[in-house]
């Protein structure tokens, strides 16, 4: 298995990834009972008899450069949960994540940013997360101002954006970073129709620069569109990992009523 | 299959040796299950992370305190100001009750109780500072000590800004330590560093725990009444040694008393020390077992 074609390559390198969440807190009694009921193979004590959540269960794959992966499956498949696991937030309880190239994950629908401060400040903020140059941060402002076409609302708060414009910031701050690592959550297909076709162009330039993209949504229409790979999720476990023309005819078959509502309403919650 | 797959990737001993300049820039996350020594790496490499980052936790850190005031008229003035509202009135009643100097007591009070201000607020803020960033945290990557800094900033920040008042009340009653006042700088130094410890230890408990900022939050009330803060610990004239076991009492000494033109013992530097040190390895201790599993906990 030849993992990375070089070594500056970026890639990604996923052995036998389990994620357990201990459940400490919430009522543990009241849990336990209604655990009791679902009788789901997915909830165990460990050896110290603590209730446990396996979210993922022995994932293993890779990417390389160019690679588009898409995440499928039902709600609580684990998807999420694996692209924090991609982005180093989750440390693997067993097995190991290597991922090499600089990584940027798009998974809250705030992304960190903090409502109180205006555009130009979370700008700011953003770039000095990824450890950026006061010099650097200043080029970025420009670039998002150019791509999120916030107008005199940059110098707004963040509270007073439209969710859409919220996702465009959002948007062109993560992408303008230039990762070369994209881990990406639903959320961000919020966006109108025009917001799309400018976020398509946008996230092309990225992938033709060889970089990888991973992400998790119920939209197949997008994954058919964008995505090289498609990992089907179940249960924490990978059912079916293929082309989307081999894999999403087989998911539709399996669960025909996923399209659509989650994804939408996800986005209006957040 | 598991490590020998990348041999020719991940040479033995550091991962980080790569033949090139910019190669070696190239960021690398390979996460796994780890030893105790690779945990305490791992915590060091955590350290050195937010030390690079300190843009970010200076911004923060400062962003809390201006947040919190933002729209009012004094801004984050309105800490000096209350604080000296709360010396005045302390110090007048506590000068009426007990029959005290006033111009020896407010000096000294209004001093005990901005530096306790900032130890509380370490504290308290401490045992809140992961969860406090749960979306921060569930976001992205990053070090965990770095929230540890941002309450540290956050509440130097506030000790700034209180300090004002000290001033003024030394000047007005024509206090003035002399040079004995740079022996609080080994002091503050060493609190500094108390504090990081103090802000991983607790906030991890936090985390995990989600009872223990109240209790700490009623346990400093607590200490405030029974460390020396608003009296003198020379008025304890039997059962001093036991004094000596509140882990303030020495702390708050060896950076109050040079600011008061004072000398600080070296029994109390000792005491500080040991403190200090106990604290450094409950902390480490605690953190490099479990710095892996925050993000689960949160």
């Amino acid at each position: 298995m030849d993992a990375f074609p070089s070594r500056s390559d970026a890639g990604v390198v996923v052995q036998d990834l389990h994620v357990t969440f201990p459940l400490y807190h919430g009522s543990a009694r009241t849990l336990r009972r209604t655990l009791a009921k679902v009788a789901s193979s997915r909830f165990e004590q460990d050896q110290q008899q603590r209730m446990v959540v396996q979210a993922l269960r022995g994932v293993s794959f890779s990417l390389r450069p160019g690679d588009r992966l898409g995440l499928v499956g039902g709600n609580g498949a684990g998807k999420t949960t694996l692209l924090r696991a991609l982005a180093g937030i989750y440390e693997p309880v067993a097995g190991r994540v290597i991922v090499r190239g600089e990584i940027n994950a798009l998974l809250d629908t705030n992304l960190g940013m903090n409502s109180e401060l205006t555009g130009r400040e979370n700008i700011a903020l953003r770039g000095l997360h990824a450890g950026l140059t006061p010099r650097r941060i200043r080029a970025i402002e420009d670039d998002v101002q150019d791509f999120a076409d916030l107008g005199s609302f940059l110098d707004m708060p963040v509270r007073t954006y439209s969710s859409g414009m919220v996702v465009r910031l959002g948007f062109a701050l993560a992408t303008s970073v230039r990762p070369r690592v994209l881990l990406m959550d639903e959320w961000f297909l919020a966006g109108d129709t025009n917001f799309m076709m400018k976020a398509q162009n946008r996230l092309e330039q990225l992938v033709r620069q060889a970089e990888i993209l991973v992400i998790s949504t119920h939209q197949l229409d997008v994954v058919a569109a964008w995505c090289t790979q498609v990992l089907w999720m179940d249960g924490g476990t990978i059912r079916l990992q293929g082309t989307p023309e081999d894999v999403l005819p087989a998911y539709l078959a399996d669960e025909p009523a996923v399209e659509g509502d989650p994804a939408r309403d996800k986005a209006e919650a957040g | 299959m598991s490590r020998r797959v990348f041999p020719s990737l991940f040479p033995e001993g550091s991962p980080m040796t790569a033949p090139s300049a910019a190669v070696a820039a190239e960021p690398l996350l390979d996460l796994q299950p780890e030893d105790r020594r690779a945990r305490l790496r791992h915590v060091l490499r955590d350290l050195g992370e937010t030390g690079r980052l300190w843009r970010l936790c200076w911004t923060l850190g400062w962003l809390d305190v201006k947040l919190r005031y933002r729209g009012s008229v004094l801004g984050p003035f309105w800490l000096t100001a209350s604080t000296a509202v709360m010396v005045g009135a302390m110090s007048l009643l506590y000068t009426t009750l007990f029959r005290i100097d006033l111009r020896t007591y407010m000096p000294f009070l209004s001093l005990s109780l901005v530096l306790w201000g900032f130890i509380g607020g370490v504290v308290n803020e401490g045992a809140t500072c992961f969860t406090a960033a749960e979306g921060m945290i569930r976001s992205m990557r990053l070090p965990f000590a770095l929230h540890a800094a941002r309450c540290i900033i956050r509440n130097i920040l506030v000790l700034l800004h209180n300090v004002v008042v000290v001033v003024v009340v030394f000047a007005i009653f024509r206090v003035w330590p002399g040079h004995q006042a740079l022996w609080a700088l080994p002091g503050a130094a060493l609190w500094l560093l108390d504090a990081v410890a103090a802000c991983l230890l607790l906030g991890t408990l936090g985390a995990r725990y989600r009872d223990i900022p109240p209790i700490i939050a009623s346990l400093m009330q607590i200490f405030f009444f029974i460390s020396p803060i608003i009296w003198r610990p020379e008025l304890i004239t039997r059962g001093h040694a036991w004094l000596q076991l509140n882990p303030f009492y020495a702390l708050i000494e060896i950076v109050r008393r040079p600011l008061l033109g004072e000398q600080a013992s070296a029994h109390l530097w000792r005491l500080s020390v040991y403190d200090s040190v106990l604290l450094w390895t409950a902390a480490l201790l605690l953190f490099m077992r479990v710095r892996a599993r925050l993000a689960y906990w949160i």
